[in-house]
């Protein structure tokens, strides 16, 4: 009876976003491409940036970025103050169960080279697909396969505390630094190089390594903080 | 590919995005388990990542990056916006993803069960 019910609800929900979406009028307002132009020319012209999704998440809209960064702080910080009991008090493991040796020993052969992925891909975010949060999440996998082969594999949470601030705190810095020239919040203030260059595109790499750094020790600890919760 | 086709793949890519958002929302309204509820809100999230690329499409499009000797290529390229956001939006459904489960930890270390119906607490 109730999943009868559930099921029309959804039957109409459905059906009134197809409409919408498929309706040849949305396809003729899609294509008027808006400030589409307006972004790909400034990404060349301007900021010598070949990625132009990087340009708008770190440049044009950066802004927003230090917003997502601290929504993901602030998602940290609920999980530990959900989890944790005491102040600095690490429980004991809640999954006990010893790993296989093929998977320990193929997890150290593994480990420094998922770090050096995760590097490449947020030094390298101006120029391929990737940036700060692509690179940061695979560098947390790289501790999570650490922390569930190896049982006594532990981090300091206040090490990953400490670089996560220092993270934060310079991203404003360099936002504010912005300000020298007579500009905005997270304007450029460096030169900018040749386009497809490593030195290239300004404060645009520079950002989006500090974001690596911040995503990557707020995942590393967001598992660190569930693995540990028990107790 | 002509022009029959690249219709096909926008209509296919819609149909599939509402299709998802649909079978989370099915998930998040019927199931018992908390996990399930999770695992159905992930699913939506999904749905609307792919809803918001699809739009951002065009025929024949490239991804927004310039290589070298492609610099004014811009003609061709699919709209960065949406995927700017789409970026975005990854990130916040990871944390609410995450905030959740540390709910459902705590609710299963009070309550011994992760089904909603058998959680007194919430019935008043």
């Amino acid at each position: 009876m109730k999943k009868t019910i559930v099921i029309l609800l959804l039957a109409a929900f459905g059906y009134f976003l197809a409409i919408t979406f498929l309706d040849p009028d949305f396809e003729k307002d899609r294509n008027r491409n808006g400030v589409k132009n307006v972004y790909l020319e400034k990404t060349v012209s301007e900021l010598k940036t070949a990625n132009t999704v990087t340009a708008i998440v770190v440049n044009f809209r950066g802004f927003d970025t230090l917003g997502e960064v601290t929504v993901l702080f602030l998602a940290a910080s609920a999980l530990g103050s959900i989890l944790f009991k005491k102040r600095h008090h690490v429980g004991e493991r809640s999954i006990t169960l010893p790993a296989s040796s093929i998977v320990s020993t193929g997890a150290k052969l593994l480990f420094p080279a998922i770090i050096l992925l995760g590097v490449y891909v947020f030094v390298h975010g101006h120029l391929t697909p990737g940036g700060g949060f692509q690179g940061g999440t695979i560098i947390a996998t790289g501790f999570l396969l650490m922390l569930i082969s190896y049982r006594n594999f532990s981090i300091s949470h206040n090490i990953l505390s400490v670089i996560e601030s220092l993270a934060g705190i310079l991203f404003v810095v360099i936002g504010l630094m912005g300000f020298i020239n007579g500009g905005t919040f997270l304007q450029n203030f460096m030169p900018t190089g040749t386009l497809n260059n490593l030195f290239s595109g300004g404060i645009i790499p520079i950002i989006y390594i500090l974001v690596g750094f911040k995503v990557a020790t707020e995942l590393t600890g967001l598992i660190y903080t569930i693995l540990h919760e028990k107790g | 590919m002509n022009i029959e086709n690249i219709e096909i793949i926008r209509i296919g890519v819609y149909a599939t995005s509402i299709l998802l958002i649909l079978i989370g929302l099915y998930a998040v309204l019927t199931k018992k388990s908390l996990i399930k509820i999770i695992i159905g809100l992930s699913i939506i999230d999904g749905g609307i990542h792919l809803l918001l690329i699809g739009i951002g499409y065009i025929k024949n499009g490239t991804a927004p990056i310039f290589s070298p000797g492609f610099e004014n290529a811009s003609a061709q390229m699919v709209d960065p916006v949406p995927q700017a956001l789409v970026l975005t939006a990854i990130v916040i459904g990871f944390g609410v993803t995450a905030v959740a489960l540390a709910l459902i930890i705590r609710l299963y270390r009070h309550h011994n069960t992760l089904k909603i119906d058998e959680i007194k607490n919430l019935k008043w």
